[in-house]
């Protein structure tokens, strides 16, 4: 008898479903709240290769949710606890553990490697990451995000279908996880177990993706709704051509009047919208200070002051700028909001 | 005419209710709801915050009496 009889005996699986399970490879980025239930469940099935992705160490207060780790293993590396833990539910599935995060550099050759991505991260920046990742490998993604007692959850990129940034074109910087607002450990496993649901559909080309739909969950309540997404093309079109985009989040300065000076670098968030704000970051400075204007005052930031404190000095010193004041506290002190 | 709004996540613990109908004398369109629902809510980054009518994304339509809309903040948990 096989170990997969159970499933083998449904219409939507049988032989020929298994095989596809058995040649399928799964990445999970992040194995925490929402990556341990998936990961059994998908190890469960015989899903033929997992990739466990997870730079973190597991905690104390990590194991009321993260299904996969025992007392102990606090303190060890959580893609290394969790695949020895899988090997023993399934020794027929190969995995493949990555102690490290997922940046801008290594994203794409990671994914292209796998069929699809299962998203257990707890913030904005490698969930905008994973998703431009796959719109270029052109592979599905399997999102999910959990708040208090609430998830979402949804199919992105699915068969050229809508991707994260159709949903939410604007991230925010209010970057809130479980450590600082707290959930109760079903709740995560509900939603991953949902997102191992999502994945095994598609692997095995049968029933209803969750593509081009939010599904919101309140534990508390009790209650379900499932809100339509759009294509926003123009989105898609602007990762084709810029390539992988960090998370793009801007902000109102409080003053609209005053000439400013970010010498930040362009990728660092949030960017203040308004033509009054000048972005050339620290290193650039020497190549680009014409740019500045010297007859009327600047004010000069950064993100803590440490930087446009040094910005000042260099434009000082080298270029005889007279007219620079520094932004003691950064940029969060001259936003609006 | 009267539209039913719900609240999710920040939104709603900003509100302090998951959902409620509001009466509406003038014309609006989703976009400019949004923007009045969320007034005086401390949130930051509220162009993040999208909003469903009828359970389909979209800020640009009109709302009309009896409409359900939702307010949806993106959130990150894990």
């Amino acid at each position: 008898m096989s170990r997969y009889d159970r499933q083998i005996k449904l219409t939507e699986v049988g032989l020929e479903g298994q095989q596809k399970l058995r040649n399928a490879k799964v990445l999970i980025v992040g194995v925490g709240g929402l990556g341990c239930p998936a990961a059994m469940y998908l190890v469960g099935a015989g899903v033929g290769k997992i990739g466990l992705m997870d730079h973190d160490k597991v905690d104390i207060s990590n194991l009321h949710r993260q299904v996969l780790f025992q007392e102990s293993d606090v303190g060890r590396p959580k893609a290394v606890a969790a695949k020895e833990r899988l090997e023993k539910q399934n020794k027929e599935v190969h995995f493949q553990v990555f102690e490290e995060p997922l940046t801008i550099e290594n994203a794409e050759n990671i994914i292209k490697q796998y069929d699809v991505v299962l998203d257990g991260t707890d913030n904005f920046e490698t969930k905008y990451l994973i998703n431009d990742a796959c719109l270029l490998a052109d592979k599905p993604w399997v999102f999910a995000s959990i708040y208090k007692n609430e998830g979402q959850l949804s199919v992105f990129n699915y068969k050229n279908g809508p991707t994260y940034r159709c949903l939410f074109p604007k991230s925010t910087r209010q970057n809130i996880s479980c450590e600082s607002t707290g959930v109760l450990g079903v709740l995560p496993g509900i939603l991953g177990t949902l997102q191992a649901a999502e994945v095994l559909k598609i692997i095995l080309g049968k029933g209803e993706v969750l593509s081009g739909k939010l599904k919101l969950i309140n534990m508390m309540l009790a209650s379900e709704q499932t809100i339509k997404i759009n294509k926003r093309p123009e989105e898609i079109e602007r990762i084709y051509k810029e390539g992988i985009s960090p998370v793009y989040i801007d902000c109102d300065l409080k003053n609209k009047e005053r000439w400013y000076l970010d010498v930040r670098e362009v990728f660092e968030q949030p960017k203040p919208k308004g033509k009054n704000v000048l972005n050339i970051p620290l290193n650039d400075l020497t190549l680009r200070y014409r740019e500045i204007p010297n007859n009327q005052e600047v004010f000069v930031f950064c993100q803590s002051g440490k930087r446009s404190k040094n910005a000042i000095e260099i434009l000082k010193n080298e270029f005889g700028f007279h007219n620079l004041k520094n932004v003691e506290g950064g940029i969060e002190t001259i936003i609006d909001g | 005419m009267k539209v039913t709004v719900k609240y999710f996540g920040l939104v709603a613990e900003a509100a302090d209710k998951s959902e409620e109908v509001i009466e509406l004398s003038e014309v609006l369109t989703a976009s400019e709801l949004k923007k009045q629902c969320l007034e005086g809510l401390a949130i930051t980054d509220k162009d993040s915050v999208q909003i469903a009518v009828n359970q389909n994304l979209d800020d640009a339509i009109t709302i009309k009496d009896g409409d359900e809309v939702a307010l949806l903040p993106p959130f990150a948990g894990g």
